[in-house]
């Protein structure tokens, strides 16, 4: 029961994690698309728009994965999340709706070009806050305690400056992914230039970041120092890799280096799913609905990764 | 406003604005495959042109509703988290079984929409089969769980709280297939004659466009027999509501006092003596229960629900009338573009199916109230604690009213113009 419960939290963080690493390149792609600039600003907007086109819908659906697994097997954790976050979930929402319609529209001719850009440039903000409140250790309280005012119960949970540290960490993360990734999606060398030197400026962005981050953070133990020291590890490589123009390696230790940011957070606060207070064990459904669960995971995966595998080996030829 | 009405409301603007475009993205890929199967065995480039057209029309549809049901997703726990933490374990089957459905339509949609040119033929028709195929499944799914929300199952009352056992059970929830019946044949009513409606009208002025004919045809293929079928699958919703949920049917046929032999009220003043019985119950002297029969407090609106159930069941007929008036002709093979008092006709079924689902909807939803969960949980004791919800409900409207107006704006300019042949 104990392992079962702990097996589904960690589906779950793996499938943050997939969404993360290449929805989040896509909203990162809409970043680079706000700060096109120089000869090739058209050629690179261009090519941002062809990366992202076949598979953005695909990779929002991790989101969405993650979400109904945590409703399902996590109902208690949900609920919490659902009340104490409803601020800032329903503004990352508003921007998820925008940068979605405005990119199609973009791509039909509609305009709408700068909208998706912002709400690229916020979603990842709003999200990266949400996590920044969970890490934070805010939302268990604020589930848990009753008959405080809004401002301490709706607001003060997410509005840190921790919090706010972690969202903007989020958005330079996505925008390194998405200019490591970018530069395997064009066989122009000029193009892979302009990429390769925004990764580069991006990956410094992902550090300065992450220590002012933890340098606001209201408890040591917001990332599990061994992993802290694989993601470095990771950083290194990823500079090393640009550096030498090595981009299919960059890209695996890219992706390396945010996915151990992820997991170095979850080690961090195991065995509570909502700390302080709740653990995963403690908000877990019944144990019949874990098994059906993982059940309907194994059968959905036998479907899905077929399915991923031959979309991206249509569109990402080059990449692959 | 209270936040419990704001709440409701906000829910409602989003599951009104979501469904169109859900049942769009269900129904179109169909129209899209036939439209590229006649291009395969004909050659003919009308074909061709069709299926690309309404692919990059389905494109943009499919993302809005991709992202406002993403919306709804959330919106369950931001609005509704009691309901959520209690019935999470229970409809969190069918949601994850929708989540992989969704996923092989997103994938295999970019397969089809992006692959024109990278995939042989045969595998981009088979990628606008499984997009088809699979977004069917995903509206079942979720309809699955809304079944289970009017006739709930697996779950047991410990304590005065609902406890979830068996998700199994609750899978296979007594609404779910009168419901997952009547909403995927309204899909492909609504669209298919929605589509042919458009294109009834364009031949209304050039009646020898080939575009045109062609699609008015394809339309015509899936809506009409859906269109058809429809009136027999609403009976059987109908027959279940009668014996499940008393409330919800007193409410839609405005019966206040419980009797045998009830007559159905077709308009104010207008009464078929015991023509209720005989639909709801097969039987003329069955007796139906009146909202009598129901604690006061366990009423749904009766205005909304019984004014939302007639006008779904009058534009369902109408659309019934007009399809089987064009599938008559069609069979006699004649030229329905002849025609112009059909093509009028099915100008005005064009909207109908979208109204009918919206109503149908409210049916369902208001007619289910005090309860979130029937005769299980209150939607009242179900709503977030959060105070102010008439802000994120104001937010939600305006972001969606702008959004619509900008898609029908982008279609109208990008997809129904014709071309000039």
């Amino acid at each position: 029961m104990l392992v079962l419960s702990h097996t589904l939290a960690a589906i779950i963080l793996a499938a943050l994690t997939a969404y993360v690493l290449l929805g989040g390149a896509d909203f990162g792609g809409g970043m680079w698309d706000l700060l096109a600039d120089g000869p090739r600003k058209t050629r690179q907007r261009e090519l941002i728009a062809r990366a992202i086109g076949p598979v953005w819908e695909a990779n929002h659906v991790w989101l969405i994965l993650a979400l109904v697994l945590l409703f399902t097997c996590f109902p208690r954790a949900f609920a919490r999340i659902a009340i104490a976050l409803h601020i800032p979930l329903t503004l990352m929402l508003i921007g998820i709706v925008l940068r979605g319609s405005a990119f199609v529209f973009q791509i039909y001719g509609g305009g709408g070009g700068r909208v998706f850009a912002i709400a690229s440039l916020v979603t990842p903000v709003l999200l990266g806050m949400c996590v920044g409140a969970i890490a934070a250790a805010n939302i268990g309280q604020a589930g848990g305690i009753p008959g405080g005012g809004f401002h301490a119960l709706y607001v003060a949970t997410w509005l840190t400056s921790f919090s706010l540290a972690v969202g903007l960490f989020t958005l330079t993360c996505f925008a390194f992914l998405a200019a490591v990734y970018l530069t395997l999606e064009t066989p122009d060398p000029e193009l892979q230039g302009d990429f390769r030197l925004r990764a580069i400026g991006a990956g410094v962005w992902v550090l300065m970041m992450a220590a002012l981050a933890l340098a606001v953070a209201p408890h040591r133990n917001v990332v599990d120092h061994r992993i802290a020291a694989l993601v470095g590890i990771a950083a290194l490589i990823t500079f090393l890799a640009l550096w030498k123009r090595r981009y299919g390696v960059a890209r695996i230790a890219a992706a390396a280096e945010v996915a151990l940011i992820l997991w170095g957070w979850g080690v961090a606060q195991f065995p509570y799913m909502l700390p302080p207070d709740l653990t995963i064990a403690g908000a877990a459904a019944p144990p019949r609905t874990l098994n059906l669960a993982l059940l309907a995971l194994i059968l959905g995966a036998i479907v899905l990764f077929p399915s991923l595998y031959y979309l991206f080996k249509v569109f990402k030829t080059r990449a692959i | 406003m209270s936040d419990l009405l704001a709440a409701r409301s906000q829910m409602a603007v989003s599951l009104a604005f979501h469904i169109i475009f859900a049942i769009i993205g269900i129904a179109m890929p169909v129209l899209m495959v036939i439209a590229e199967r006649r291009w395969h065995q004909t050659k003919d480039p009308v074909y061709l042109d069709l299926a690309r057209r309404w692919a990059r029309g389905t494109a943009i549809l499919f993302a809005v509703g991709a992202v406002s049901g993403t919306v709804l997703s959330f919106e369950l726990g931001l609005l509704w988290p009691r309901f959520m933490e209690l019935a999470g374990p229970l409809i969190g089957m069918p949601f994850s079984l929708e989540g992989f459905a969704f996923f092989t339509e997103a994938i295999f949609l970019g397969v089809y929409l992006y692959g024109w040119d990278k995939v042989s033929p045969r595998a981009h028709l088979t990628a606008g089969i499984l997009v088809a195929v699979s977004g069917a499944a995903s509206g079942i799914f979720v309809v699955i769980a809304n079944a289970w929300m009017n006739t709930p199952t697996g779950y047991a009352v410990i304590d005065g709280i609902m406890q979830a056992v068996d998700p199994i059970a609750a899978l296979k929830t007594p609404a779910a297939f009168p419901q997952a019946l009547h909403m995927t044949l309204a899909a492909y009513a609504a669209t298919g004659l929605g589509v042919a409606g458009i294109h009834a009208l364009l031949l209304l002025r050039n009646r020898t466009n080939m575009f045109n004919r062609a699609a008015l045809t394809i339309g015509l293929l899936v809506g009409v027999p859906a269109a058809i079928l429809q009136p027999v699958s609403g009976d059987i919703a109908a027959r279940y509501v009668a014996r499940r949920q008393p409330a919800k049917l007193a409410a839609m046929e405005a019966v206040y006092t419980t009797q045998a032999g009830a007559p159905l009220k077709v308009i104010p003043g207008v009464n078929i003596p015991y023509a209720l019985s005989l639909l709801a119950f097969h039987d003329p002297k069955a007796v139906v229960k009146g909202l009598d029969s129901i604690p006061a407090d366990e009423h749904p609106n009766v205005g909304v629900v019984h004014l939302s159930f007639n006008v779904m069941v009058a534009l369902g007929t109408y659309m019934a009338i007009v399809s089987l008036w064009a599938g008559w002709l069609v069979l006699r093979k004649r030229d329905l573009a002849a025609r112009p008092r059909l093509l009028w006709a099915l100008v005005i079924a064009a909207p109908c199916g979208f109204i009918a689902t919206e109503a149908g909807w409210m049916v369902t939803e208001v007619g289910r109230q005090p309860w979130i969960v029937y005769g299980v949980i209150r939607t009242a004791d179900a709503v977030t604690p959060m105070p102010g919800l008439i802000v994120p409900f104001t937010t939600i409207t305006l972001l969606y009213g702008v959004l619509g107006g900008v898609v029908g704006w982008i279609l109208y300019r990008q997809i129904i113009r014709s071309p000039r042949t």
